[in-house]
């Protein structure tokens, strides 16, 4: 297949970025997405121009590295599937394939398609983890963990952190990633000790990085590739005033 | 003079509102301040009920009896004064708080993308700063007509009593401009409403696999109740009413 591109290019964080056109003839059908991004920069290569930047790591949806904002929706056309699971033959023949970063004030452009999401990081730092001793493991059956509330646990830490939720969100909110890692520890029963903390701080910390607020516009879970529900920010919503309002 | 010293009281009721609230709403979390807009909205939404309940006695076909004595009875009772300032503070707060809340988002994406979003969303959240200032604006327009004529700051038509809203309403309800501007702006209430409703419970944290459906019917059919409740005294007027 014949494919147009139309590709977000920054030199750096300072410098002013444009798009730029580009045709990608014998593109396969079968050929993942970034594949694809590796065949123009081969061609790129060849040709004594630079390659477009992009970032990519495990390239199998588990790292959340792969960003990329295609055709007005993050991660692509595909429910639930990270750019690296994307394959050209969900675009059409001859089509025009527009590719941005992914747009937020608290995610600035590195270069051309790679931003920086260490905000994601700062937010982690200031609560999501549980205090631990270190050591051998602890015998398993000492600490009993309802089966329903740790297959929910699971379902969050489903998240990779792509930051697709941002990039959907009309807010540039991060509460669906919040929500998912304060869930994913508030369930079991490690990680409730620190809960009131936890989450007063992740808060504390995604308003002082400069996110937006929920406008419960929902555009979050439609693009998560991982599934995280909304859910999971009503849960937040609960939790947060529990410790502002109760736990006080 | 009563008209000056009552609009004094409400520019300093402005005033010390937004003293109080000042500082510390610049300082409250996202979610704190989505929490506290949501419950003036719920306010609000309560008081849209009684308002349109009261509005609808209009159409009971008694000469206006029954919506007279409501209207003795809202503009007599000490509560309901004191409930008048409380409901100012809503309006207030929620307005305030949303605005703020607006301009904060509007800023954090200051480059936007070159292709429209395509990701399914909610279709009326993404509006409810543009619903909300048509609301706004209507707001201002039935203050201009029923508040501010009573105060005698803005001429009414011509040898009506000011005090009588039965007979204000039909003048400004067969006017087919006012009942017009009055239908469409209640169809963006309704839109507000919409979205407001099941937001509110969203926010609050109250979100459930078996109830949220329902929340999410009973908000589109409140938002409908509204739109179509207030619209038919207008419709009523301008189509069935002969004086």
């Amino acid at each position: 297949m014949n494919i147009k591109l139309k590709i977000w290019r920054q030199k750096n964080s300072q410098a002013k970025g444009k798009f730029e056109k580009y045709t990608l003839d014998n593109v396969s059908p079968e050929m993942a997405f970034l594949e694809m991004m590796d065949f123009l920069n081969q061609k790129l290569i060849e040709e004594g121009k630079e390659p477009v930047a992009f970032e990519h790591d495990c390239r199998e949806g588990i790292c959340g590295c792969c960003s990329l904002y295609i055709n007005g929706q993050p991660h692509g056309p595909r429910e639930r599937t990270t750019t690296c699971e994307l394959r050209m033959r969900f675009f059409k023949d001859g089509e025009t394939i527009t590719i941005e970063p992914f747009r937020s004030r608290v995610f600035p452009v590195i270069k051309d398609l790679i931003v920086d999401r260490s905000a994601f990081d700062k937010i982690l730092i200031a609560g999501g983890f549980i205090s631990a001793d270190t050591g051998s493991a602890p015998e398993a059956n000492s600490i009993p963990v309802c089966k329903h509330h740790s297959d929910k646990a699971f379902d969050m830490a489903a998240c990779i952190g792509c930051g697709a939720c941002v990039a959907a969100c009309k807010n540039s909110s991060a509460m669906l990633f919040v929500a998912a890692k304060v869930t994913q520890f508030t369930l079991l029963p490690q990680g409730r000790v620190e809960a009131v903390e936890r989450v007063k701080n992740m808060i504390a910390k995604m308003d002082e990085l400069g996110f937006g607020s929920c406008s419960n516009t929902y555009a979050c879970e439609a693009e998560c590739p991982k599934g995280i529900t909304v859910a999971a920010i009503a849960k937040l919503n609960r939790e947060f005033l529990h410790a502002k309002i109760v736990a006080e | 003079m009563s008209g000056t010293i009552q609009v004094y009281l409400l520019v300093r009721q402005i005033y010390l509102i937004f003293k109080v609230m000042g500082k510390s709403v610049f300082k409250l979390s996202t979610i704190s301040s989505k929490v506290i807009m949501g419950i003036a909205g719920l306010f609000l939404m309560l008081f849209l009920c009684v308002h349109l309940a009261i509005n609808l006695l209009m159409l009971l076909g008694d000469e206006g009896q029954m919506f007279g004595k409501a209207v003795y009875f809202m503009t007599h009772n000490p509560a309901i004064k004191i409930f008048e300032y409380v409901l100012f503070t809503g309006f207030i707060i929620h307005i305030t708080i949303g605005v703020l809340i607006w301009l904060r988002n509007y800023f954090v994406r200051p480059i936007k993308y070159a292709v429209t979003p395509r990701s399914k969303t909610s279709c009326f959240s993404r509006y409810m700063i543009h619903t909300g200032i048509i609301i706004l604006i209507f707001l201002i327009l039935h203050f201009t007509h029923f508040f501010f004529v009573k105060l005698g700051w803005v001429t009414g038509p011509e040898g009506i009593d000011t005090h009588d809203f039965l007979s204000m309403s039909k003048l400004l309800f067969t006017n087919p401009v006012y009942s017009s501007i009055y239908i469409v702006c209640f169809i963006f209430l309704g839109f507000h409403l919409n979205h407001a409703l099941q937001s509110v419970f969203q926010t609050l944290g109250l979100n459930h696999p078996r109830y949220t459906p329902f929340i999410k019917v009973l908000s589109a059919l409140y938002g409908i109740i509204i739109a179509v409740g207030f619209s038919i005294i207008p419709i009523y007027f301008l189509f069935f009413h002969t004086v």
